[in-house]
């Protein structure tokens, strides 16, 4: 039996990155109008878990911290097929930084008791730090690929897979357990199906706090984490312009091209 | 207090459905315009996907669910697609009689293959002389023994040319009043599609004639009661049919309104979007209220149906409301792209001739209100 994790995130829908506000004084996101989602690579995250339970006896577990209203992503993970799920959620846990997301998360995976790979999207969509998984590891002591690609053989307690580099690859073999963090090439997530969400019907997320995990208040959240935002600032607004290029066609296509080589683009 | 919400079960099949459409659906629609026939990978896609499946028994291979849940699937299919969103409600006209009306043996016959997607299922109850009136229709039959002789011509019967499954209403040769509701397979002798139509929007779902020449019926394929078949039909097209055809027009609705707004945050007039001008933002609040209202009406009727109340009136102003609304929205929508809205590059060009294809399926708005004033006086 393969016992795979899969650590997830309820982020802000990226489709409506333009509603996303930010509290000029707390320096947090605004994200009461905007409907949170599961972190698009941990799809990616969710499918690799998925593909492997197809090939081999597998259980999925899945795992998130967040407000009780992210139960919503991990109950989706249980209708694409994972068979148990994990929210971490407890108002001590809130404002987190990488490093005590990670940390909880690793003691969630630790009560969790059974696992032999641990996947990750590569980042989310609103932090971006790429951190967690890595962090994840550290904490559990296990060794971590990031940036995975392709899993080009998984056969037995140590793979070998694809991590990604700047205009190529590395091929890496890795002994189990470990943490993967995955990249979108690794895979196309399926989407949900009607029956994938009849038959979460039946599956419970179980729900732990400070005190399930039996971590000091202090070494969580906001009191846990060694990092403050200082700032946020939202991205100015693009001002499009709009420039009328004259004269014959050759003269307005060798222009255009020049502007183009000019900007950059070409 | 009422509560108006979805559950949270129901918004995920809203998802499931929305992120269907948009990856198995959208990449087909050029296509489905450019050649008008039906795109065999979108109904593969379909019937993977288990959408014919949603209202079908579970004991049948079906998903057991409710008529909310295929009104949200509609919606969303409906959203990306109108033919597709059509093709999908006509499925379940075609299922629904078997259902409700069939008997065992047709159940466990055909319910599993409809289910899967393996075949298709259509209902044939238009004529030239009746569709609205379906008293008025001339397809008839007589029984020669345990079985019926049937003759007649269907037209307008959306799946004509794809459906494995039909069933088709016909009267008594010797007594007008009497109707009968058959089930008939593509394998048996005797009836063929004929005619395609080429209608100026929804292309991409298939609409035709149907011909019945001496076509030999086994009395086992009567759905209901002989001489009762219009009761049949009628529950079928009542309920199933007009809140199939809301799900379309609210896809449909939901589809111009984001188009609309997407365009009038690029498009740049006097230095500004055009969505800072009052009179495009009118045009916006107009379409949001439709939508917002349409929604309303639809998803009450579908919660009525849902609880085992009849239902069939309130999908009437149901269905007049959306269908109205959907030939508004995508009048609207292609007004506030302008010159653009003509060009077929533009999807709302699209839309405004699948709006005109929306207002007479299931029963034209004019019949919609000679329904509804039935209600009101009696």
């Amino acid at each position: 039996m393969l016992n795979i994790v899969v650590c997830v995130k309820a982020v802000p829908d990226p489709k409506e990155a333009c509603n996303i506000k930010i509290d000029p004084n707390t320096k947090t996101l605004l994200r009461c109008d905007v409907p949170m989602v599961l972190n698009p690579l941990d799809k990616n995250a969710m499918e690799a878990a998925l593909q492997l339970k197809a090939k081999f006896e597998a259980r999925i577990s899945v795992l998130s911290m967040g407000p009780p209203e992210a139960g919503n992503i991990v109950k989706e993970c249980l209708a694409l097929g994972a068979d148990q799920g994990f929210l971490l959620t407890d108002p001590a846990f809130g404002g987190a930084d990488a490093y005590a997301t990670a940390f909880t998360l690793a003691k969630g995976i630790e009560k969790i008791g059974s696992y032999d790979v641990i996947f990750c999207g590569m980042a989310s969509s609103d932090g971006s730090t790429e951190w967690v998984g890595p962090e994840i590891a550290t904490f559990l002591d296990l060794p971590v690929v990031t940036l995975v690609k392709e899993i080009v053989d998984c056969d037995g307690a140590s793979w070998k897979v694809k991590a990604s580099v700047e205009n190529g690859y590395r091929l890496m073999q890795v002994e189990l357990p470990a943490v993967l963090t995955v990249t979108r090439e690794l895979n196309t997530p399926r989407t949900l199906s009607f029956s994938g969400i009849i038959k979460a019907r039946k599956k419970e997320i179980e729900q732990w706090g400070v005190d399930e995990l039996g971590v000091a208040r202090e070494t969580v959240g906001l009191k846990g984490s060694p990092t403050i935002v200082s700032e946020l600032h939202a991205q100015e607004e693009n001002k499009r312009q709009a420039e009328m290029i004259s004269g014959t066609r050759d003269e307005k296509a060798d222009l255009l091209v020049q502007k183009l080589v000019d900007a950059g683009v070409l | 207090m009422i509560d108006f919400t979805f559950t949270e079960e129901q918004e995920m099949f809203r998802k499931a459905a929305r992120e269907f459409a948009e990856t198995q659906v959208a990449p087909h629609i050029d296509e489905m315009e450019k050649t008008g026939e039906v795109s065999d990978a979108v109904v593969k896609a379909l019937g993977e996907a288990e959408m014919m499946a949603i209202t079908i028994p579970e004991e049948y291979g079906g998903l057991g669910l409710g008529y909310t849940e295929r009104l949200i699937a509609v919606e969303e299919i409906s959203r990306v697609s109108v033919a597709t969103g059509m093709m999908l409600q006509v499925f379940a006209l075609g299922i629904e009689p078997i259902v409700k009306f069939g008997s065992e043996e047709l159940k466990k016959k055909y319910l599993p293959g409809l289910a899967k997607g393996e075949k298709l299922s259509t209902t044939a109850v238009t004529e030239a002389t009746g569709g609205s009136d379906p008293t008025g229709i001339r397809s008839a039959y007589k029984k020669e023994g345990d079985n019926f002789i049937l003759n007649g011509r269907k037209c307008f019967i959306t799946n004509s040319h794809i459906a494995d499954t039909i069933t088709v209403l016909a009267k008594d040769e010797e007594n007008p009043k009497a109707f009968c509701a058959f089930v008939l397979d593509k394998d048996m002798a005797g009836w063929k599609a004929t005619h395609k139509e080429h209608k100026v929007g929804m292309r991409g779902c298939n609409t035709g004639e149907l011909a019945f020449e001496n076509c030999e019926i086994p009395a086992t394929q009567l759905l209901g009661e002989e001489g009762k078949g219009l009761r049949v039909t009628m529950a079928a097209i009542g309920d199933v049919g007009r809140g199939g055809m809301v799900g379309v027009a609210l896809g449909l609705q939901a589809a111009c309104l984001e188009e609309s707004i997407k365009f009038a945050n690029e498009r740049i007039l006097y230095g500004k979007p055009i969505a800072a001008l009052q009179t495009i933002q009118n045009k916006l609040a107009d379409l949001k209220i439709d939508l917002e209202a349409g929604r309303l009406l639809g998803y009450r009727a579908a919660a009525m149906q849902d609880k085992g109340q009849r239902s069939s009136n309130e999908f009437a102003v149901a269905k007049y409301y959306t269908t109205e609304a959907c030939q508004r929205a995508a009048k609207m929508a292609v007004d506030i792209h302008g010159g653009y809205g003509c060009m077929e590059e533009y999807a709302v060009s699209r839309y405004l001739r699948d709006s005109y294809v929306v207002g007479p399926s299931a029963g034209t708005s004019d019949i919609m209100k000679v329904i509804i004033g039935r209600w009101v006086l009696s």
